[in-house]
Formats: structure tokens, C-alpha cells, sequence
């Protein structure tokens, strides 16, 4: 019988890093101020500026082929030695064949790897890649790709659709000796609470208003960051750099607080005021966001939070080969700054709720 | 029914993979599998850079069936680094007016959809080369 664990951290046999990592995000942008003038009057506090918002020929396939495309660049490795390709979101583009099958197949990685699209709200981005740290860190593969990619939905008028954006990022896990920054440990943290849903063949989400806070977003993250932290026995001074889901800028400032982080260890990695809550890519790009400007051994700590609920915790530490890979593709902030606003007529055209037949 | 077809023509519309004559060298694309060259067999497969230049262009107001959600949308021939010149749709343009000349790089875009229950087509249309997007 094998011993049991003290404590329940993921840590795999063989060590595992990020080889390669890209973000993609979209060059439309709907201010929040739009928002407010077609359904508020103008009134109201807005949560962000503006949202990035995918164009009539995007989607989470297109999107996600992008930011693989630019994480291979980074790893320079061949793409057939990829074994796993797989892509979370809840805006999969069909309801019955998989996303990753075509990202695979335009990334070069088909057919002698795995394909599989992943749903958890807001964190099946960083479910994906716990699964590619075990499938690398078990010795199974030397090379998968973790896609966390959304093109957000929100019923017209509703306070979702502020911040219902379009964006995400892409990581290849890969062995820890070729990586721009090692996974120290990770840890997960799930329950059965229903603050945030989507039944099947319906458009739009529902959401639980105030309970979508305390015993959901702020309980799961709080859990997962003290929990990694205490069996790494480390505390949030360690870490230059954390990264919170970011549903909106409230959420993410006040669990720092709670958690005992400063403004200044959340700032590089907070894009939601610029591009909204992109959903399974909000905290993945906010890392992305912190790699393209990170200097070698320095200390991350992610922590993503998915709707229904959970949340994934990851320690990361950047490695020297970081400074000399990030220049091998578009930086974060290159797709932020890449930039057209749209009104809500074009918005609604973009997103399809102008009803055609 | 195009399923066939759309499956048939993947790898060159997602990633922009033509071939390379063993022969003269000369890049193809699309593949044909004889250089159209020195008509010699040619089946090599060679992944193009994706990036070209604008050599012509229009708008399409009037789109044909399928494409009619996208209209307008501008039409280019695409004249690649490698050599080929080839027909494709612009896209992310902004506010940028399109010029002859203008550098333009490969990206994998949604084309149209076979209907409300039909298959989604992906292909390749090409940008504003992004170095030169970023303002």
C-alpha cells in the first residue's frame, strides 16, 4: 500500500515548466461607457473601460490557433512531438466536435497526439494544464498544449455583458530543463456551488447576483492560494508577481487584500479594465501579460476561479531562458494596444443578437 | 454536400502547406502535384511563411451565397514570399486603408458556415503584417 500524502499539493515525478506561451486577443473593443449609453442612459459606475471583442470571422478556434502559433514559436520545437492539444472554454463553436482537433491540425500536431476540449466556466483553461503537467510530469509525453480561450457571452443589458470579452492564451508544458519558468507546485480546490450557469441549447448565462461573491469567487480562490502556499511553506512575500481571475477590477484588488498581496504584485497581470473578463483566458493572459515582462527566478503565483465552483493554484518560477524567448512572437500588450473601438450596433452585429430571419 | 472537399483541402486552407518541386525548386500553392514549371512530379509538401504582399484588391458588396454576413469584405491577391500569388479575403483592417504593396501575414480565420446546421469552414485570409499593425 503506498503511503498517504500530508498534504494534497500536485506535484508530478518528473519536474515540469512552461515551454512556450502565447496570448491572443482580439483587435475590437466595446467601451463600457456604450454599454451604459444604449441600456443605462449613460448612468451608473462602469466595473472596466472597455472589453476586447472577437470580429465576425474569429471565434475560440481561430482565436486559440493564433496563440498556439505563438507559444510554438517561443518553444522552437517541432509540433510533432506534441502528444496533447487541449482546449478549454465555454464557447466551443460546436456543441459535438471538438476545437482541438482543428487547432491540432493547424499547429502541425496531428495525428499522433491526444485532442480534447475542457469545460469549467471560467477555469477550464488551468484545468487543462494541471492535466498537461501530469501528462508531462508522468513521463507520458514530453510536449502538451493548455488552451484557455473565450468569446464570453451576456444576455443584452445585463451587468455581464460589461465585461464579456473575447481573448486567452496558450501554454505548452514541456520538461523543466528546457522551460522559460518551472511549475513549483500546483494545487485544486472544488465544490458544488451554482453561482454562475448555462443549461444546454441555452444563448445566454444566469448568474447569482451577490452570491457569485463571498461563498463563490472569494472562498475558492482564498482556499487554493493558502493552501499552495502553506504546503510550499511560503507566503505571498515571496512571490514578485500574482494573478487572480478577474471577472471585473473589484474581485481581483479585494481577494489580494484578503490574501495579504499589494496593488504592486497584481498590477503587470490586471488586463481586465482594457479587455474584460475573457473568461477560461482571464487569468491565463494575465500570466501571459507577467511572462512577457519578467526577469529570471522570479516568483508567480496564479490563481484562476471557474464558476461552479473552483479554482487551480500554480507556483511558478521564471527560468533565464525566459528574456530570450519572449521576443519570438506579439506580446500581450501589442494585441492591447492593437485597437478599434466599435459602437453597440456594431457589437450586436459582431455577436450575432441582430436577428436575421 | 462538401464535406469531403472541405476535409480534402484542410491542410493547405488552416496552415498554408503547398509544395516545393524536387526539380527546379519552385514553391506551389496551391499543391497540384505536378510543377506547374517543369511539369515534373511534385509532391513535397512545404509550409509557406505566410507572409506576402497586397498585389491587387476590391470590396465585395455583393456577396454570394454563404459569405453574406461578412459583405463587405475586401478580396486580395495575395502575392506570398515564396512566389505564389493567391486569392484570399482581408481581415482585421481597423480603419487601415488597403494599399497595392501593403505586407499582409497568414492567419486561420472562420470563412463561412454550411448553413445554420452545417459544417463551420476555416481557411486562411491574411492582416496587416502585426509589427506593422501595432501603433
Amino acid at each position: 500500500m503506498t503511503e498517504k500524502k500530508e498534504t494534497p499539493i500536485l506535484k508530478p515525478l518528473r519536474d515540469v515548466g512552461i515551454v512556450g506561451y502565447g496570448a491572443y486577443i482580439p483587435r475590437y473593443r466595446l467601451p463600457a461607457r456604450e454599454v451604459a449609453r444604449v441600456w443605462k442612459s449613460g448612468t451608473g459606475g462602469l466595473s472596466i473601460e472597455e472589453k476586447a471583442v472577437a470580429g465576425l470571422d474569429e471565434d475560440v478556434i481561430t482565436m486559440s490557433i493564433e496563440a498556439a502559433r505563438n507559444a510554438l514559436a517561443r518553444a522552437s520545437i517541432d509540433p510533432t512531438e506534441i502528444r496533447a492539444v487541449w482546449v478549454g472554454s465555454e464557447s466551443h463553436p460546436y456543441a459535438v466536435k471538438p476545437t482541438s482537433t482543428v487547432v491540432a491540425e493547424s499547429i502541425g500536431a496531428t495525428p499522433h497526439t491526444q485532442a480534447a476540449d475542457w469545460e469549467f466556466a471560467c477555469k477550464a483553461g488551468t484545468e487543462a494544464m494541471q492535466a498537461a503537467i501530469g501528462f508531462v510530469g508522468s513521463d507520458m509525453a514530453d510536449y502538451a498544449m493548455a488552451i484557455g480561450m473565450d468569446t464570453a457571452q451576456g444576455r443584452p443589458g445585463d451587468p455581464l455583458e460589461y465585461t464579456a470579452g473575447a481573448g486567452g492564451a496558450a501554454f505548452l508544458l514541456g520538461p523543466a530543463e528546457m522551460s522559460l519558468a518551472t511549475i513549483e507546485g500546483s494545487y485544486s480546490y472544488a465544490t458544488d456551488t451554482p453561482d454562475f450557469f448555462r443549461r444546454a441549447e441555452e444563448k445566454y448565462p444566469v448568474h447569482g447576483e451577490r452570491f457569485t461573491g463571498e461563498p463563490a469567487y472569494f472562498k475558492h480562490i482564498t482556499s487554493a492560494a493558502q493552501a499552495l502556499m502553506e504546503a510550499l511553506n511560503c507566503s505571498p512575500s515571496d512571490f514578485q508577481h500574482v494573478i487572480f481571475h478577474q471577472p471585473n477590477t473589484k474581485f481581483p484588488k479585494r481577494v489580494a487584500k484578503q490574501l495579504g498581496f499589494t496593488m504592486d504584485q497584481i498590477e503587470t497581470g490586471l488586463l481586465v479594465p482594457k479587455i474584460g473578463n475573457v473568461y477560461a483566458g482571464s487569468s491565463l493572459v494575465g500570466l501571459t501579460a507577467v511572462l512577457d515582462v519578467a526577469e529570471p527566478e522570479e516568483r508567480i503565483l496564479l490563481v484562476s476561479y471557474g464558476s461552479g465552483a473552483g479554482s487551480d493554484a500554480m507556483s511558478l518560477r521564471t527560468k533565464a531562458l525566459l528574456p530570450e524567448r519572449r521576443g519570438l512572437a506579439p506580446r500581450t500588450h501589442d494585441y492591447i494596444s492593437r485597437r478599434t473601438e466599435i459602437d453597440y450596433a456594431t457589437y450586436a452585429r459582431y455577436h450575432g443578437k441582430i436577428a436575421m430571419k | 454536400m462538401e464535406i469531403s472537399r472541405h476535409w480534402r483541402l484542410k491542410r493547405q486552407r488552416y496552415a498554408l502547406i503547398g509544395e516545393v518541386c524536387p526539380h527546379c525548386k519552385k514553391k506551389i500553392f496551391p499543391p497540384r502535384d505536378i510543377c506547374p514549371e517543369c511539369s515534373e512530379d511534385a509532391r513535397t509538401l512545404y509550409q509557406f511563411s505566410g507572409r506576402g504582399e497586397v498585389y491587387s484588391y476590391t470590396t465585395v458588396f455583393q456577396a454570394p451565397a454563404g459569405y453574406e454576413e461578412h459583405a463587405p469584405y475586401t478580396v486580395a491577391l495575395v502575392k506570398l514570399e515564396e512566389g505564389p500569388m493567391l486569392t484570399a479575403q482581408l481581415t482585421d483592417l481597423g480603419d487601415e486603408p488597403v494599399e497595392v504593396g501593403m505586407p499582409v501575414e497568414m492567419v486561420t480565420r472562420k470563412l463561412r458556415s454550411d448553413g445554420e446546421k452545417g459544417m463551420l469552414v476555416y481557411s486562411y485570409k491574411f492582416r496587416p503584417r502585426f509589427k506593422e499593425a501595432v501603433r
